[in-house]
């Protein structure tokens, strides 16, 4: 018996550690964020700040840097993004899960190959940048890449085709409801489960996307706040000049807090995931252990 | 009852003429065309963004002209593959790819099972819940933002490491961004930390569905904890290690381009170990603006990731239906 508390007592040290070795970069940037410039010349980052200031802060919502506008086309593109992609991914998992659909073989076969082989990235720029156009546009975030995976098409045709009992569908067509009536009101409000975890995986991407901004946009009124993020990361100047075009230039540039705003533009793009986790965590978790563990 | 449909409708299909079979097809088409409408969208859109650049990787094959267009463009062999391989940055790509993919699988994967067997160890399950939430917060965050992280601690002036920990050690501060030798451990630490939390998480969700019998009987026949884990535990989720393991191989010619663009802040003393494959094409097609050196290291990645993963996949369907692509 006493043997089994101290193992327990051990586990918990060793889960502990962990869970700071997780958290403490995160902690590092907030303490960093909040430190006052001077002694973060002085003394670097650090955890224990002595200085706290949010001069950092103030000086990224005085609005010149544009973090406002980054932040509404991150909320924008995030729900135009999961709305369709889920609209998409639904109705075409949805026909492919029932026995009716025609060239159902080969047409499953056609999005099992998207899984194996693509074009990569040449190809797939020079297609979207020439004949498409999508440069610099709002599109060049929403749609190359990220709309659909096959992955999620193939997870809701299973939920489709296990979860929904055939008797459902067929009474329904007795009573003589037509397919599009049976797939909205019958099968989605049916499959809210699986809605909610492949959406949350479509918010995720499309919150934490950089990838197609760092490809299509170059103009700066169409960053996305990791737009911003990743253009501040490799390149101080870009902060330092577009702060002190807002401030009109009565600013010194030694006055800006750079390092603690770096910091600070960091954090505001987690806290929102930080709050919203542990209500999502569940689904997050159905979502990462499902394809790969059943039962 | 369903499967009996299914499998009837399949033999019947099998002793059908192709002729008879489209006409089949093409009926169910015209009464279920419903159903066909609404794949359509989705259909159309895998059409543009996927099968349009997979014919695309001709590119490859052709002088690139961006006036001509890539249909325009004239046809010039294998000489943007030659030129590839002549350089000493092929070699250097694809054996960054293929050793630091491995050492990633093998250390988050052993580290996953590890951490996942403790978990299920401890009793208090608030406890259990909370672990979680913590090591899973890292798989959360944007590459960009893991790159602040780093930054916070690596930088030259303003770092924690420099201004902090290395004094107090007595070292001298390092210039972190431009010295190559730390850079493997750096990105294996940051891979492992946003790694781990999504391994552990699927392992512990296979230790949880093992049958508690086994245990009860294990304990009847007095087996201690430990003999419990080695004997019950480990052979239960070896399955679906072996397949984990399998299918990650499988992408083995693809590189996390997040972790080696963004995290040593993409820079050019650092590429003898931070360069891989993709950053190397996207770098070619961005910076350089080479069309032809970048879409052949494209295909070259394509190709081969391609045989990479339907052997794998071929092998994980052998030994579990379940877990394969197909």
């Amino acid at each position: 018996m006493k043997s089994n508390k101290l193992n327990q007592i051990i586990l918990n040290i060793f889960m502990i550690s962990l869970s700071v070795f997780c958290l403490i970069p995160i902690w590092l940037l907030f303490s960093a964020s909040l430190t006052d410039d001077s002694e973060i010349i002085r003394n670097g980052y650090s955890f224990l700040p002595k200085d706290i200031s949010i001069s950092a802060y103030s000086y990224l919502f005085d609005g010149s840097l544009g973090i406002m506008n980054a932040y509404g086309i991150t909320i924008l593109v995030t729900i135009i993004g999961t709305v369709t992609g889920l609209a998409l991914t639904a109705m075409l998992a949805y026909p492919l899960s029932r026995f009716e659909m025609p060239f159902k073989n080969t047409l499953a076969f056609f999005i099992f190959f998207t899984m194996l082989f693509n074009g990569g990235l040449v190809p797939t720029y020079l297609i979207y940048t020439n004949i498409f156009e999508i440069k610099n546009s709002l599109w060049a975030l929403i749609v190359p890449s990220l709309l659909m995976n096959g992955y999620f098409i193939i997870l809701m045709r299973t939920f489709f085709a296990t979860s929904i009992p055939r008797p459902l569908i067929e009474s329904a067509q007795i009573d003589g409801a037509k397919e599009w009536k049976i797939f909205y009101s019958m099968i989605i409000p049916l499959s809210t489960p699986v809605f909610g975890t492949i959406g949350l995986f479509y918010t995720l991407l499309y919150w934490n996307d950089w990838n197609n901004g760092l490809i299509y946009i170059t103009d700066s009124h169409y960053y996305s706040l990791q737009n911003l993020l990743n253009r501040i990361l490799q390149d101080i100047q870009f902060l330092q000049s577009s702060t002190q075009m807002g401030n009109k230039g009565d600013e010194l540039v030694a006055n800006l807090p750079l390092g603690s705003m770096r910091m600070a533009i960091a954090c505001i793009g987690i806290v929102p995931l930080l709050i919203a986790f542990p209500f999502f965590q569940r689904f997050f978790v159905k979502g990462l252990t499902i394809g790969s563990v059943k039962g | 009852m369903k499967n009996e449909v299914a499998y009837k409708s399949q033999a019947d299909h099998s002793k059908m003429k192709w002729t008879a079979k489209l006409a089949l097809e093409l009926r169910k088409a015209k009464r279920y065309r419903a159903l066909v409408f609404m794949a359509l969208p989705g259909l159309l859109y895998l059409l543009i963004n996927n099968y349009l650049p997979m014919f695309g990787v001709v590119v490859a094959f052709k002088n690139y002209n961006f006036t001509k267009g890539i249909l325009g463009s004239e046809w010039i062999g294998f000489e943007n593959f030659k030129y590839l391989f002549a350089t000493k940055d092929a070699y250097i790509i694809t054996r960054n790819t293929i050793l630091y993919n491995f050492l990633f699988i093998a250390l988050t994967t052993s580290a996953g099972i590890g951490t996942a067997i403790i978990l299920n160890e401890i009793r208090k399950r608030f406890l259990t819940k909370m672990y979680q939430t913590f090591i899973l917060l890292p798989h959360l965050i944007s590459m960009v933002i893991v790159a602040y992280l780093v930054l916070a601690f690596l930088d030259v002036e303003k770092g924690f490491l420099n201004n902090t920990l290395l004094p107090m050690l007595g070292i001298d501060p390092i210039s972190w961004y431009s010295e190559t030798k730390y850079w493997p451990w750096i990105l294996t630490l940051v891979s492992l930390w946003k790694g781990i939390g999504n391994s552990c998480i699927i392992y512990f969700a296979a230790i949880i569905g093992i049958d508690n019998e086994y245990y009860e009987a294990a304990r009847i026949d007095g087996a201690n904890r430990w003999r419990q884990i080695w004997n019950i535990t480990i052979p239960s989720i070896m399955p679906y290690v072996s397949i984990m393991t399998l299918l990650a191989i499988g992408r083995i010619f693809y590189s996390d381009f997040g972790l080696f663009y963004q995290v040593p802040l993409n820079s050019g003393l650092l590429s003898s170990v931070t360069n891989t494959i993709d950053t190397y094409v996207f770098r070619a097609l961005m910076t350089m603006g080479d069309i032809g050196m970048s879409s052949a290291a494209g295909l070259y990645q394509s190709f081969v990731g391609f045989i990479l993963v339907v052997v794998s996949n071929a092998i994980v369907s052998r030994k579990n239906k379940d877990n394969a692509l197909y």
